[in-house]
């Protein structure tokens, strides 16, 4: 058996899971600044607009579920919270498209606003954005002869997320563009109609964090997971080798030219245990995830991209941090 | 006022004490505790939230000579530290990231 390199481990046996025998989970060693700072590394592997990769590697568990935690519930973004409606004929009731209004993203960079304050009853612009959503639906008087189609007959039938209206308030006109401010993506259907539905209401944007609403969240999902580790103990060959390749998520294990089995990318494994079934190869591989090696993956919703999200989570504990550390010093 | 401490220490000194964070959870609660834990002098270091309606979280320290308020003071220091480094080395990531 080849020995293993020198990292934290968890052995995905066939029956358990269980830490490697010199591990004794990270906790023993005395807390040093200098050696966290030497033995942190962070790998950006993909990163765009909507999406991004990165690993976190050497940091104890308690930091990166900490991060993620605070992508998800305290990092804030601006969504609809109110909604007047003036008028409603449509058969959706007011709760439930209010409800679905709150839950289109909105493009505002929720840098660029404050909080508003709880016994506020009228916004200011520097902290609401406001909205309004006025459609009716009709007869088409050009429809197309013999046609029944919703979109031939009437006009308006659809309601989508493009036809919400921006009203700037004060000077907001001259600070945002309302390509800036409105819903991510213009294709949300948000209501269907019939000729003599209308919809006429008034929505209103605050700023807020996704521990209150899940609307407020400016991630779809941040989450993490250890990177998977699979070594081979002995030469597989020919049939078998086919067979432990198909037992990986595709691109994991591959075959040279002499028909042999390599691993050649375990970062994409699902970690399924599946070659454990067969008795052939199962004792061919070690099973393993570094414990310390924490690849996340950040989906923004589209208002900031990922990598702001991801400082913006650890600036809050950082602020956190700071002004608990004032008060306890005023004590 | 975010912190409070619980009563019934009174008797045993400085050394051991529970703080109630309020609006804190177990994001700010693992987290420290990672850290206090680690200190040469702390005895036991743990937190809870005691329950899930109500946002609070009891911190609890219990060290062999030094005040329990000096060992919340430096985790809180030490964490910062760790967030400021976390985010110069993303930064830095990020920008190297983007020339290529």
């Amino acid at each position: 058996m080849p020995k293993l390199d020198q990292k934290p481990r968890v052995m995905l046996e066939e029956f358990r899971v269980k830490n490697a025998p010199d591990d004794y989970g990270m906790a023993d060693e005395k807390w040093n600044f200098k050696k966290f700072a030497k033995n942190m590394r962070i790998v950006i592997v993909r990163l765009d607009n909507f999406e991004m990769e990165f690993d976190l590697i050497g940091v104890q568990p308690a930091f990166a579920n900490a991060f993620r935690r605070l992508m998800l519930s305290e990092v804030p973004s601006m969504a609809i919270e109110k909604v007047m409606i003036k008028n409603n004929t449509s058969i959706i009731q007011d709760e439930v498209l209010a409800h679905r209004l709150g839950l289109i993203p909105l493009k505002a960079d929720p840098r660029l606003f404050e909080y508003r304050p709880e016994d506020a009853t009228v916004g200011t612009e520097f902290d609401t954005l406001e909205f309004s959503l006025k459609v009716k639906c009709s007869n088409n008087k050009s429809q197309p002869k013999d046609s029944f189609r919703p979109e031939d007959l009437y006009e308006n039938h659809s309601v989508y997320s493009s036809q919400i209206k921006w009203c700037p308030l004060g000077n907001q006109a001259s600070v945002h563009k309302e390509a800036d401010v409105g819903p991510v993506h213009g294709d949300i259907l948000i209501s269907k109609m019939r000729p003599g539905h209308e919809l006429d209401l008034h929505l209103v944007a605050v700023k807020g964090i996704g521990k209150d609403h899940a609307k407020f969240s400016p991630v779809a999902t941040a989450s993490y997971r250890l990177l998977p580790d699979i070594t081979l103990t002995r030469e597989v060959t020919g049939g078998e080798a086919t067979l432990l390749q198909s037992c990986f998520s595709p691109g994991v294990i591959g075959i040279d030219s002499e028909g042999r089995a390599f691993v050649q990318e375990a970062r994409y494994d699902t970690c399924s245990r599946n070659v454990y079934r067969y008795d052939e190869i199962k004792d061919s591989v070690i099973l393993s995830r570094i414990r310390d090696h924490f690849i996340f993956n950040v989906e923004s919703v589209g208002a900031m991209p990922p990598n702001i999200i991801f400082i913006q989570a650890v600036k809050i504990l950082r602020d956190k941090c700071k002004s608990l550390l004032d008060e306890l010093n005023t004590l | 006022m975010k912190i409070s401490e619980l009563p019934g220490d009174e008797d045993s000194g400085a050394t051991c004490r529970t703080y109630v964070f309020q609006n804190e959870s177990h994001t700010l609660g693992n987290a420290l505790k990672c850290i206090i834990n680690r200190y040469e002098d702390v005895e036991f270091c743990g937190y809870t939230v005691p329950h899930p309606a109500e946002s609070k979280m009891h911190f609890r320290i219990q060290t062999r000579k030094t005040p329990a308020l000096e060992i919340l003071k430096r985790g809180l220091k030490d964490l910062q530290k760790v967030c400021d480094h976390t985010m110069d080395l993303f930064e830095k990531e990020v920008k190297e990231f983007n020339k290529s």
